[in-house]
């Protein structure tokens, strides 16, 4: 393989901006699916009758679609209803709907992972179901479910890839086009490796670092 | 407190068939029987974990246990300590004592604070403070459960096998704890298999069976001269162990 170094260094910038809209979208993406997270755990807590029966609904929808149909909905079918939104925000709002249902499911299983024996001694003590939730079960829970956020947010960042789709300049479509230009196709897509792996890195020594500090038992 | 009739049900299941029970202030009551009896359940009425199908609970002459009792005001007044110790995990000892006085009681930090550290002495463990649930033995963790419990200020205490997953070498230390919380005149209710215990720490002893109370009497009686057949079967179970 003769690689051409030149012409690679010549594509970082392009590679960076790319790389700094895919940070954007994911960021974004993850922020909103952890707040559905979160919202959707309050609602089964308290078992709210309809939103939990609402909750169950999108969980289905938002597993069982891909995000392609989820993007081509909002980018090309609701402008016919005249809702013309950006393909920034288009794509992150499919990400975070996306996300949310995995982040729902993440945040439960950690939940429910905090025996009902403690909650019982909360309550033995005069806690409030709310007071329970917030210093009893959540700090339990985010700790079990940390393996589950971590995969989740990197599975995120490898579905922001496919939002390319409707032509936003994150990292996969920009490699794409620049393929298709100047067919430079091994340089581009080593640089692309190396740009994702630059991505992840910080994210796994993040999570690492906050298993650690949140390592209290055993 | 007071237990008049109390009946509950799991499904048509009767665990409790109507039971009386009275309290009286400053008294140490052990109740035994043998597994699945309703011992657990009964505690568990009392603070209202469950609740009651039927009867009435009294408390400082005030029943409650209908639905608008205030079940958060009620536990405030009276600790219980599982088996299990249930202490916080993911918090320290001085946390785990501090939570419910300070967040359900409103009590200052400082405060409550001090009674915590000067409680921790009595029991020996004020050099334990800043350490995790999972760095003590089970008899040090059952200890700041009491604590815990105590820094609510509690009027009367439930003990459900307090010391049933405890290291037999350590039993002994959490039974002299709630031995000397009797010696103060605190009001408890204890469930135990500790026969020597209930002997010698109790003013009354209850024995249940499926979901009654068959014998009651002072600990002497109960021990040396047990009148029903069910209770000397019991008995002399744990004497030929
Ligand atoms: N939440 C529950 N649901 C159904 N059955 C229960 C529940 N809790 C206890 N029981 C049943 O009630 C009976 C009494 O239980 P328990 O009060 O724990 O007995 P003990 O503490 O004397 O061993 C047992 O048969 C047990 O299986
Ligand atoms: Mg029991």
């Amino acid at each position: 393989m003769n690689l051409n170094v030149d012409y690679m260094i010549s594509i970082i910038p392009l590679m960076t901006s790319a790389a700094t809209y895919t940070i954007k979208i994911t960021v974004l993406g993850v922020f909103f699916s952890f707040l559905i997270g979160i919202a959707g755990n309050i609602v089964y807590y308290y078992k709210i009758p309809f939103l939990s029966g609402f909750f169950k609904g999108y969980t289905e929808i938002s597993r069982n679609t891909p995000i392609i149909a989820q993007l081509f909905f909002l980018f090309f079918g609701l402008p016919q209803v005249g809702i013309t939104l950006s393909g920034f925000v288009c794509g992150v709002i499919a990400l975070s709907f996306l996300g949310g249902s995995y982040m729902v499911e993440a945040l439960r299983s950690g939940i429910e992972s905090v025996s009902k024996i403690q909650k019982e001694s909360g309550f033995a003590l005069a806690l409030s179901k709310t007071q329970i939730l917030v210093y009893i079960i959540l700090p339990q829970a985010l700790r079990t479910s940390l393996q589950g956020l971590f995969a989740n947010v990197i599975f995120l960042l490898r579905e922001s890839s496919l939002i390319g789709a409707i032509a936003v300049p994150e990292l996969m479509h920009v490699a794409r086009s620049e393929i298709s230009m100047f067919f430079r196709t091994e340089e581009v897509l080593l640089m692309l490796t190396f740009y994702y792996i630059i991505l992840i890195a910080p994210i796994s020594i993040f999570f690492t670092f906050l298993e650690k500090r949140l390592r209290y038992a055993r | 407190m007071e237990l008049r009739n109390i009946t509950k049900s799991f499904g048509d299941k009767k665990v409790l068939d109507k039971v009386n029970l009275n309290v009286k202030e400053g008294s140490a009551i052990v109740i035994l029987g043998p597994s699945g009896c309703g011992k657990s359940t009964l505690l568990r009425c009392i603070n209202g974990l469950e609740k009651t199908d039927d009867g009435e609970l009294v408390f400082n002459n005030i029943k409650y246990g209908d639905e608008k009792t205030n079940w958060r005001n009620i536990r405030g007044q009276i600790g219980m300590v599982f088996q299990s110790y249930e202490l916080y995990p993911h918090m320290n000892v001085l946390d785990n004592l501090l939570l419910s006085p300070t967040k359900v009681q409103k009590r200052d930090k400082n405060e409550v604070k001090e009674m915590a550290i000067s409680l921790l002495k009595r029991v020996g463990l004020d050099d334990r403070l800043k350490s995790y649930p999972h760095q003590l033995s089970g008899g040090q963790k059952q200890r700041i459960a009491i604590v815990r419990a105590l820094c609510m200020n509690p009027k009367l205490m439930l003990f459900d096998e307090v010391t049933a997953s405890i290291d037999p070498e350590m039993v002994y230390e959490v039974l002299q704890v709630i031995r000397d919380l009797k010696n103060e005149g605190m009001t408890m209710i204890i469930v135990t298999h500790e026969m020597g215990f209930a002997k010698s720490a109790s003013d009354h002893v209850i024995f249940m069976d499926s979901g009654n109370i068959v014998e009651q009497s002072s600990p002497n009686d109960f021990f040396s001269n047990p009148k029903e057949e069910r209770t000397k079967q019991f008995l002399n179970k744990f004497l030929h162990l």
